[in-house]
């Protein structure tokens, strides 16, 4: 066993899925009503693909993982995230 | 990015869209802590997390095979013990993996007393095969092996809950991913207690239920607010329930999904009787020592 990878299927790297730009699949994109949004967080929670991230109180959509599911939209208590169909 | 190194279970997995498991991944990273040790049985969460040479993990993680996602968590509990070594081991399956797979093991591993904290999360289904009936699924639910008509069904769902609270000197919880904060705070409770430890999440499945994509997290309340899924602790063999006062009826729920849209009026009623005669015994037991262990 000269190299460790050899041996098994081990992957080396901690959360390199990252490379894998899962935003292609959407076709409902999410907008941020920015003078609506409090920066509450909990849209960050209930998103299936950590796709929501909130630095310095304020809130963005990492667009390049987001699936488009939409519960962030359900789940808004203030209701400022719309969802518009996808467009390239 | 303060609020972002909590996270261990990175975006860019496989998971569907509106996933209400990869949610309840994401809190099991977020309250795991990084020194943990993770094993992931065959499933759902398993396939769409590591597919080589990709991982959405930011922790140490272990194949294991679909029946002995407990026999691998006891090993390494066992070597962390040897080694003196305070690491959180969690082993993490489907209700495929330990309702009907991984019984003997995980019931094995936890009459050896390993500690380690096992986690299921519940879809009612084998999600990842395309939908196949498991030991999980509620009466009268539609799936591939039990089509509508004659053949929904017809099973109750086995309650592993109580099956794990048999074993000696164990803490089991069940969970819901619309609290998200109780099943965090659950999880850390658990890997605090030293115990060997089971926490039941549940977790709708949108393409095997067939509902929305943005219905996850609303459907999850329901299943609490009209007492299909109760939550509840059993610690010392004293059981705690978290009693609802919200008297939703069941309709509400089943026909936010395609799997019940078999059922008729009569059906309803029944499963609605049901649900009330469990969550009347649940409340009678409340509070009450109701394991000798």
């Amino acid at each position: 066993m000269k190299n460790k990878k050899e041996f098994a299927a081990i992957i080396t790297e901690a959360g390199n899925s990252i490379k894998n730009k899962t935003g292609s699949w959407r076709t409902m994109k999410p907008i941020v009503l920015k003078n609506k949004c409090t920066a509450c967080g909990i849209c960050a929670k209930f998103c299936p693909d950590g796709a929501i991230i909130i630095k310095n109180k304020k809130m963005s959509v990492d667009y390049e993982h987001c699936k488009g599911c939409a519960i962030c939209s359900v789940e808004c208590p203030s209701h400022s995230i719309i969802m518009k169909e996808e467009k390239k | 990015m303060k609020e972002n190194e909590k996270e261990r279970f990175m975006p860019g997995h496989g998971a569907c869209a509106g996933c209400g498991a990869a949610i309840a991944m994401r809190a099991i990273g977020r309250a795991a802590g990084k020194n943990s040790i993770l094993t992931i049985a065959t499933g759902c969460m398993e396939v769409v997390s590591t597919a080589y040479p990709l991982t959405a993990w930011k922790l140490p993680i272990i194949h294991s095979a679909f029946e002995n996602a407990a026999a691998t968590a006891s090993g390494i509990a066992a070597a962390l013990k040897h080694q003196k070594k305070k690491t959180n081991v969690i082993a993490i399956a489907g209700d495929g993996g330990v309702f009907d797979i991984g019984l003997q093991a995980l019931s094995g591993a936890l009459e050896r007393g390993h500690k380690f904290l096992f986690i299921c999360y519940d879809n009612e289904a084998y999600a990842n095969t395309g939908v196949q009936r498991s030991g999980a699924t509620p009466l009268g639910a539609v799936t591939t092996t039990t089509p509508a008509g004659k053949h929904d069904s017809i099973e109750f769902k086995k309650n592993m809950p109580f099956i794990v609270a048999s074993h000696a000197g164990t803490y089991v919880a069940t969970a819901n991913i619309a609290f998200i904060d109780d099943f965090e705070n659950k999880i850390k409770k658990a890997l605090q207690s030293g115990k060997p430890s089971y926490i039941q999440v549940f977790t709708p499945c949108t393409i095997g239920w067939h509902i929305n994509n943005n219905d996850t997290i609303r459907l999850s309340k329901l299943a609490y607010q009209t007492n299909i899924y109760p939550l509840f602790e059993i610690e010392n063999g004293i059981i705690k329930l978290m009693e609802n006062t919200s008297k939703i009826p069941i309709e509400n729920y089943l026909n936010m999904q395609g799997r019940f849209k078999n059922l008729g009026k009569k059906e309803i009623s029944e499963i609605q009787k049901d649900v009330d005669k469990n969550y009347e015994l649940l409340k009678s037991l409340n509070g009450k020592k109701i394991f000798l262990n």
